[in-house]
């Protein structure tokens, strides 16, 4: 990463919209040109991700805890399965649709908890100033926003499962309450990355990274 | 860069707002959804229980439920066998409603597809798998262990009724649920059986439904009615079934006995009875009292059985026990004891009256009426009850021309003289004849017949030969003469022309002779005077017949 001085430094903000180099001001502050909200800083976005993020790991406790999907056919024993995320997969993985349970693992484990890793990461490193590159970080975040967009996979299967099965007596799907909170789960990730400010990575480097 | 110096645009300082609590309440409401969903769980959990099966078949670990009348009441969580391998523990969740499921006398049983001879169940977790089925005690302590029934029960506590115990020597084909009948009408069922502690009898359980229960009296007889009842004794062969069901499944019948209808009182529940071994046995009169008595029989007592009636003048009175023979050193001689037990007080009411009283004098009552019944010639004789099948039964009777015993009635138990019956002396005329018919050499009979047999047949070979030619000779011979004879008396033949003749000059003679005889009579001085010249003319023509008496005929 090439040194250069940062905009806080030479008293500007950069407005996130229209890209317009004003003076920094106050706290709260417009963009003249776009009227968009400018900050040298997201406000409090240390904070807000923490809360975002504690609130979705909250969250995905009854996630993975409590059934997904209730499925009945006919002849099924037991008059229908209530299954959760994990136990469905391992439904499915001993049925032998292994890439069904290895794209549900991948959607529904793999990059919810990864995305809850990567987000303490980045917000250990911003508020610690840990002595690894900020450039390892920034990838690390831009891949947030990447795997960001595949965070509500399971919600779509669970939502389309439910729409399409649906024969009467002989097989039925519906939605159960923790299907919800995985979806919380996800909006809550997604708003945690939201407010995390990714600028904050190198504020508390010195200049040269 | 000879340019404008940058002019950097002036933000609007508008105002400062407070954000952090706004951010914050968003963990503290997912923490407090978390924390009501944990709290929700932890007050709707049921009770956790462990139920021993003897096997898992069917059972799946969260998949099973538990079922209450169809309504789910928990779910399976674990199945694992026990440390000694002898079953296994399968875990139950219990929801918090069915509380009530966790005390001791709660019964659990796998309900899986069942056929039995009393019909089918459980057809419907063929498709939908076992399930365990729970059945609530009456109350009891709080339990989280149970022994699960391996069979469903077949009195569940939604079943009103009465439960009675029966007492038997053997389960004969009883087996669970099968049918008690009222007046030929289901009206419960065997629901338990177990060996008695000392192993020396079988103690059934039998649940009678509500309302029929209160047919169960003190005085009820119940009785086996399993099967087919083939009995084969000194009366003859007896078949009887109680339905077709019963013959298949067993059963059990229950019925007051018509001497004790007015004297019912309602059996409290739990009840003891004995079953009985059938119908008939069943519905006897008690018989009261018994006084065992004992018979030496000095012959051979085949087709005599235990259980054999006695009867007394032809009315069964007790029956016999015991069959057992004694060594008599002084005879050489092997007698056979019967015992037997008699139900004094059948014999009528006096004797009933002499059972009831006290014992000691009871004795010696029965002691100086079996003295005097003796000495008016009362014996036991083992006689023939079916002459088809040969079984004895033993008749005690008055025989007075019996000989004299000596009779000692102070002997328990009291021996009764004996007599050989009726069918022994005919049996001991027809060994007699048979002996004396042994004795016939039927072997050289035989042999003799044989050898006269072979010389007759010489005999004959002898005649045909020799004599029967000459005899067909002979024959033919006779046969000319007597054609010649035929010829000769034939009317044609000159002889028998002759012979008419003969006859016809006779005949005239005769007529001439009448003729002078008459005149004689009527003339006799003719003879010494000769023939007067008026001599009528039927006289003249025969008067040149010779004086007839000296002239005989040719």
């Amino acid at each position: 990463m090439s040194a250069g001085a940062r905009a806080a430094e030479v008293g500007f903000i950069c407005c996130r919209v229209c890209a317009l180099v004003c003076d920094a001001g106050g706290d709260m502050a417009q963009c003249p040109r776009c009227d968009a909200e400018i900050r040298s800083r997201k406000p409090n976005s240390l904070s807000r991700t923490w809360a975002f993020l504690i609130a979705g790991l909250i969250a995905y406790i009854p996630a993975n805890v409590l059934p997904v999907m209730h499925t009945h056919s006919l002849g099924d024993a037991h008059g229908g399965t209530d299954n959760t995320i994990m136990s469905g997969l391992i439904e499915f993985w001993h049925q032998g649709s292994w890439g069904i349970a290895s794209l549900i693992f991948v959607a529904s484990i793999v990059i919810p908890s990864t995305k809850i890793v990567a987000l303490i990461a980045l917000l250990v490193n911003a508020q610690r100033a840990l002595p690894s590159r900020s450039a390892q970080f920034v990838r690390l975040y831009r891949m947030l926003e990447l795997v960001g967009y595949w965070s509500m996979l399971d919600v779509l299967v669970v939502g389309l499962v439910t729409a399409v099965v649906k024969f009467r007596g002989l097989s039925d799907a519906e939605p159960r309450i923790g299907i919800l909170y995985f979806g919380m789960v996800v909006i809550l990730t997604m708003l945690a990355t939201l407010s995390f400010d990714p600028r904050l990575l190198w504020d508390r480097r010195p200049g040269k990274g | 860069m000879a340019e404008e110096p940058i002019v950097a645009g002036q933000p609007i300082v508008t105002r400062t707002r407070w954000h952090l609590p706004l951010v914050w309440i968003v963990p503290i409401i997912c923490a407090l959804i978390a924390l009501s969903l944990l709290v929700r769980h932890v007050i709707n959990a049921g009770p956790e229980i462990q139920v021993f099966f003897q096997t898992a078949e069917g059972l799946e670990v969260d998949k099973t439920q538990v079922k209450f009348k169809d309504v789910p009441i928990g779910i399976v969580t674990g199945i694992r066998e026990s440390d000694d391998l002898s079953h296994i523990i399968v875990s139950i969740d219990l929801h918090r409603s069915a509380k009530i499921f966790a005390r001791s006398d709660t019964r659990f049983w796998v309900v899986r597809p069942r056929v039995g001879l009393g019909g089918i169940s459980g057809i419907g977790t063929l498709i939908s798998g076992a399930y365990i089925e729970a059945d609530p005690g009456k109350g009891g302590e709080r339990a989280s262990t149970f022994t699960g029934l391996e069979e469903p029960p077949e009195v569940t506590s939604a079943s009103h009724g009465t439960q009675f115990s029966l007492h038997s020597d053997n389960l004969g084909s009883l087996d669970l649920g099968s049918p008690v009948y009222y007046r030929r009408l289901k009206v419960g069922q065997v629901v338990s059986y177990a060996l008695d502690s000392n192993g020396q009898g079988v103690t059934i359980g039998i649940f009678i439904d509500s309302p029929n229960d209160r047919y169960v009296a003190r005085s009820t007889r119940f009785w086996n009615a399993s099967g087919i009842d083939v009995s084969l004794g000194a009366d003859g062969l007896k078949l009887s079934t109680q339905s077709l069901a019963s013959v298949a499944a067993g059963g059990i019948a229950f019925y007051d006995p018509p001497w004790a209808q007015n004297e019912r009182a309602p059996a409290p529940a739990g009840m003891r009875f004995e079953l009985l071994k059938n119908e008939s046995t069943a519905m006897e009169k008690p018989k009261g009292e018994p006084l065992y008595i004992s018979m030496k029989f000095e012959k051979d007592l085949r087709g005599l059985s235990v259980n054999a009636p006695v009867e007394f003048v032809g009315v069964e009175i007790g029956k016999v026990l015991t069959i057992s023979i004694d060594y008599d050193p002084k005879t050489q001689h092997f007698p056979i004891i019967v015992g037997a037990v008699i139900y004094p007080q059948l014999l009528g009411r006096v004797f009933q009256d002499e059972m009831t009283s006290e014992p000691q004098e009871r004795g010696r009552r029965i002691t100086a009426m079996m003295t005097d019944m003796v000495g008016r010639g009362l014996r036991a004789q083992a006689r023939n009850g079916n002459l088809l099948t040969g079984q004895l039964y033993i008749a005690i009777d008055f025989l007075p021309r019996a000989a004299k015993v000596a009779f000692d009635a102070s002997t328990q138990p009291i021996q009764i003289p004996t007599a050989p019956g009726a069918l022994d002396n005919v049996q001991q005329e027809i060994s007699d004849i048979v002996a004396k018919l042994d004795k016939i050499p039927f072997d050289s009979i035989g042999q003799h017949l044989d050898q006269d047999l072979a010389e007759l047949k010489g005999s004959l070979d002898q005649l045909n030969k020799t004599i029967l030619p000459d005899a067909s000779r002979t024959l033919a011979d006779a046969r000319k003469t007597i054609q010649a004879a035929t010829d000769t008396l034939s009317g044609e033949s000159p002889l028998r022309q002759d012979v008419q003749h003969t006859l016809d000059e006779l005949r005239r003679s005769a007529r001439s002779l009448r003729v002078l005889t008459e005149y004689l009579s009527r003339h006799p001085e003719s003879l010494i005077r000769g023939k007067p010249k008026d001599l009528p003319p039927e006289l003249a023509a025969p008067a040149d017949a010779a004086p007839p008496a000296s002239s005989p005929p040719r």
